[in-house]
């Protein structure tokens, strides 16, 4: 822990293993960061399969070190459903900043997390932050329309997507064209680009959700940098008009929804834990397996006060 | 208590030759048989390997190299390893390394060198059982 403080990038990421593999083990070093922690300022960057995320992150990384800032970056792969394993390529497009050592990289795999990230991904930002960096950079895993957990774990999120990613209709549904605090169509070098940003900014002026501030609609290109400085520019511009006291009300609403699904994977885990040795409940579980039992009785069985005892003192 | 967790391998090519079938396949096959793995590209310098290494806190390294460099390239990655205090890292090699080679590569702190044809399973059941931590 002192070696994290210190600046050791091998104690940063051997703690990023501990959260990753037993979150149990993290009460003992997260009472110790708590106080230290908001410094550093999140962005999220998410899109489908393919739209140059990374690519685009590697030049965002660029503009912000020219800037003197250090950025600590987590870039989202899936895990494999059937075998539990992942192939975590992301980094082969920041390879420009493998000798940095304003950077430091880290690959995640989700796990069986289905929001886009991993679930370790907030105590990871949170030792980045706590480790001195000035930006955490947060890649997703390529996502459809639902896969939104980014837009509650960052402090801004940037919806990458690419010209060929359909006509106005498709900018109408619900969801991905929905979190976005800065829209980008990356690879504007292909048709359509301009005629998609056109249609996308008419969607979004309909949005109530952005009746008092448009998302900037931008054009990048991820391979050659083109675009990046304004998008960056923009980042900064979002961050001066959050300021402290948005910034602090957005992070309220983070973290409970962030005790929230600690506390659902403590139940579940310790639920699990259980239902491994306890012959009781595995004869119970077996009759809910077996269809026999519907999974609504069940929980009152194990619950029949509820699972929560309120505080007393 | 330390739970059941995935392997972390990080497949990397170091020295200048391009081709990395051979590294996709391995890379694949680690994958299929339940590791993580980072694949971290073309052309990389024993100084870059190493440094990827520590920041993703990888179990094994594997490296592919068709150059004919290798006896130069693996033991300054293990020897940077080495210098990071990172020697508990398993290193792996395969590539076109000659017979004569892996003696040399294994005192330099190559535990195993697979030559063409190895089937994944069995990288990966070497992995399994030499690894460091407790499964």
């Amino acid at each position: 822990m002192g070696r994290l403080l210190e600046g050791s990038e091998i104690a940063l990421a051997k703690l990023i293993t501990l959260v990753e593999n037993n979150p149990a083990g993290m009460t003992g070093v997260m009472p110790m960061i708590q106080h230290r922690l908001g410094k550093a300022f999140c962005i999220g960057l998410t899109g489908p399969p393919g739209a140059g995320k990374s690519s685009l992150a590697s030049q965002v990384i660029k503009a912000l070190r020219s800037a003197g800032a250090k950025v600590g970056v987590i870039a989202v792969d899936p895990t494999s459903p059937f075998t539990g394993g992942a192939l975590l390529g992301d980094r082969v497009r920041m390879q420009d900043h493998y000798l940095d050592p304003g950077v430091f990289i880290r690959s995640m795999a989700t796990r069986g997390s289905l929001g886009g990230l991993a679930r370790a991904t907030k105590d990871v930002i949170k030792l980045m932050d706590v480790f001195g960096f000035d930006y955490v950079l947060v890649e997703t895993v390529g996502v459809g329309q639902t896969e939104l957990d980014i837009m509650q774990t960052t402090d801004i999120t940037v919806v990458v997507l690419v010209p060929e990613g359909g006509d106005g209709v498709q900018a109408m549904k619900a969801g991905l064209m929905e979190i976005g605090d800065i829209f980008v169509i990356n690879k504007s070098d292909r048709p359509g680009a301009d005629s998609m940003a056109v249609q996308l900014q008419g969607v979004l002026q309909m949005n109530p959700r952005y009746a008092s501030a448009m998302p900037p609609v931008m054009l990048t290109q991820g391979t050659d940098g083109k675009g990046v400085a304004e998008l960056v520019e923009a980042v900064r511009a979002r961050q001066a008009i959050l300021g402290d006291t948005d910034l602090e009300e957005r992070r309220r609403e983070k973290r409970n929804l962030e005790f929230e699904e600690i506390l659902k994977w403590a139940v579940v885990e310790e639920w699990k834990g259980l239902a491994g040795s306890d012959e009781k409940l595995k004869d119970r579980l077996s009759e809910v397996v077996e269809g026999s039992k519907d999974p609504y009785t069940m929980l009152r069985e194990i619950f029949p006060y509820g699972c929560i005892r309120p505080l007393t003192d | 208590m330390e739970k059941k967790r995935p392997i972390k391998v990080l497949v990397a090519k170091p020295g200048l030759d391009g081709h990395d079938r051979g590294a996709k396949v391995v890379a694949l096959g680690l994958r299929d048989e339940g590791m993580e793995v980072i694949y971290s590209g073309l052309r990389q310098t024993p100084e870059k390997i190493v440094q990827t290494a520590i920041q993703e806190d990888v179990d094994v390294i594997g490296l592919s190299c068709l150059s004919g460099a290798h006896n130069r390239l693996f033991p300054e990655i293990t020897s940077r390893l080495k210098e990071k205090k990172m020697e508990n890292v398993m290193v792996i090699a395969g590539g076109h390394i000659p017979e004569k080679d892996i003696a040399f590569l294994r005192e330099n702190g190559i535990s195993a060198v697979f030559g063409h044809g190895t089937p994944v399973k069995s990288i990966a059941e070497y992995i399994r059982q030499n690894i460091a931590f407790n499964l």
